[in-house]
């Protein structure tokens, strides 16, 4: 007998720990394991970022308070072996470290890497750790402002065009395109990745304008589309309901595992 | 029973929107389980005479037994007080002005004498808070947005006015809702196409903290897509009574009274 395979892989979610800012760090992260359950999510793929501001910024994380987001993380994952999966989060400033950090957490059983806002993607600090995520074999998931017209204060925020550069210095690395839904001018990014084959459109972000994910499949198609739900799951769900409007039954399966499948490593999930 | 107090017809100058037409909203409409719909005419929002655009709200609304038109009111133009009359005769369930949009200040004097005289007529005063993420906006769209200090100095200005405000998020509404007497908190809606759902877990907040009374079903579709707002729904328990509430219930008894 064929078992179905029924899979929803979350590409972009985040957990919080005890040293963090905030006091109600175990009830969002309960929080989100529990829509996850009612929405359908196997698997969360998550980063925890630094110490989210306490004691050092949430886009530039200190190296020790990364080692201890990744440990949390860590953690998380062998308290829920069955669905919570890993980036390691570093920050490119601190090089060595960063390559350091990956190796630790990707022998841990991480899957991916995370790059928040710490350097702008065009930069070179950014090549060693793409060079590490090829020959590990690993996605990157880039934060970015979808069209960043000046420099936003507590980040170096990248944006599209940013990533499709980084993209094409690294043919060989598959990079995800944080929060199309996230803020800022998605069709900026759109027009961006046309051709950068090798960078995914993450559909998170609170966002849920009309017409967002019709351009989004004009623009890069449904197989570079993979879903996530970032700090609401709500408007990723939507999303989700939406798109069995616009694609066929197979297609709807690519952006809600197959495509994420294809990214990670093999083994990552079940059905590899 | 569902029903939307937040949709709209027609383009929008500052990008592509599919579906903004009537029909397109009727496919929206059944697509997400919405029985009713109050719809405005978003061309005219940014139109010098917003009220220019009622006529065909009404005419269209006239022809589609699920939609009932919110007309624009500017009370800075002539002939305003004509037009909120039309509308208090024709029964529609609430008015729209938008300050910000119009130029106008939202607690200014102009404002305030629409509040008051919409109070009198037993209708509520609709106003957006936003149209679309301050981020993503247009570099010509440059209308400010609702301010929480306008919405408290005008729910203050009458006792009469009830305000149904929409694309509020939650810390907009916990500072007008505690920024306000109880008496005046119990006179404005909130819709909550805007509010977070899970793992944030706004909306479950503010039903247990400001009550849920307080809320009404909107989605701002076309602009935002509708299954936004259900799903929200889906995502919080509040049992079937309190889920009535906020679909059809407020909006019926709280609102249209």
């Amino acid at each position: 007998m064929t078992q179905i395979l029924v899979m929803l892989i979350d590409v972009h979610a985040h957990f919080y720990h005890d040293r963090t800012p905030r006091a109600d760090w175990r009830e969002r992260n309960a929080s989100r394991l529990s829509a996850g359950d009612r929405i359908g999510v196997t698997h969360h793929v998550a980063s925890i970022l630094g110490s989210w501001g306490l004691t050092s910024p949430t886009y530039f994380p200190s190296p020790r308070d990364l080692e201890y987001g990744n440990d949390a993380l860590l953690a998380l994952e062998r308290q829920h072996p069955d669905r919570i999966r890993g980036y390691v989060t570093v920050n490119p400033n601190y090089a060595a470290h960063a390559r350091a950090e990956i190796a630790r957490c990707l022998d841990a059983g991480m899957v991916g890497i995370k790059l928040a806002a710490s350097r702008r993607a065009t930069d070179p600090l950014l090549d060693p750790i793409c060079e590490l995520a090829r020959e590990r074999g690993v996605p990157v998931l880039q934060h970015v402002w979808q069209h960043r017209r000046r420099d936003w204060p507590g980040q170096e925020a990248s944006d599209g065009i940013e990533l499709a550069a980084l993209a094409a210095r690294h043919p060989d690395v598959r990079f995800i395109l944080a929060h199309i839904g996230g803020g800022g001018d998605w069709q900026h990014s759109l027009a961006a990745l046309r051709t950068a084959s090798n960078v995914y459109v993450d559909l998170s972000g609170s966002g849920v304008d009309g017409g967002m994910l019709e351009a989004c499949l004009e623009s890069v198609g449904v197989e570079r589309l993979v879903w996530g739900t970032d700090l609401t799951m709500e408007t990723g769900w939507a999303k989700l309901r939406y798109l069995t409007y616009l694609l066929s039954p197979a297609q709807l399966e690519l952006v809600k595992w197959k495509n994420a499948a294809r990214i990670f490593p093999r083994g990552a999930f079940p059905a590899d | 029973m569902r029903i939307d107090v937040n949709a709209f017809l027609g383009a929008y100058p500052y990008r592509r929107v599919a579906g903004t037409s009537p029909e397109r909203l009727l496919q929206a409409l059944e697509r997400t389980a919405i029985d009713e719909a109050w719809v405005s005419h978003l061309p005219s929002l940014f139109w010098r005479q917003p009220m220019d655009g009622n006529a065909w709200l009404y005419d269209t609304v006239a022809r589609e037994r699920r939609l009932r038109a919110v007309p624009a009111v500017h009370p800075g133009l002539a002939g305003w007080e004509g037009t909120l009359g039309e509308a208090a005769d024709r029964g529609v369930p609430a008015v729209r002005c938008d300050p910000p949009h119009y130029g106008l200040d939202p607690a200014g004097p102009e404002v305030r004498i629409l509040a008051a005289a919409c109070g009198a007529a037993h209708l509520p005063l609709m106003m957006a808070v936003r149209l679309e993420d301050g981020r993503q906006r247009h570099p010509n769209d440059r209308a400010g947005e609702l301010s929480a200090a306008a919405v408290r100095a005008l729910i203050r200005s009458d006792p009469g006015v009830r305000l149904l405000i929409t694309h509020a998020d939650r810390a907009f509404i916990e500072e007008v809702h505690f920024g306000s007497t109880p008496e005046e908190a119990a006179r404005i809606w909130w819709d909550i196409s805007w509010i977070w759902g899970p793992p944030e877990d706004h909306l479950g907040t503010l039903v247990e903290t400001l009550g849920v009374e307080r809320f009404v079903f909107g989605t701002g579709q076309p602009l935002r897509i509708p299954e936004n707002a259900v799903a929200k729904l889906d995502l919080v328990d509040l049992g079937a009574e309190r889920r009535a509430a906020i679909e059809s219930e407020n909006a019926r008894a709280g609102l249209q009274r």
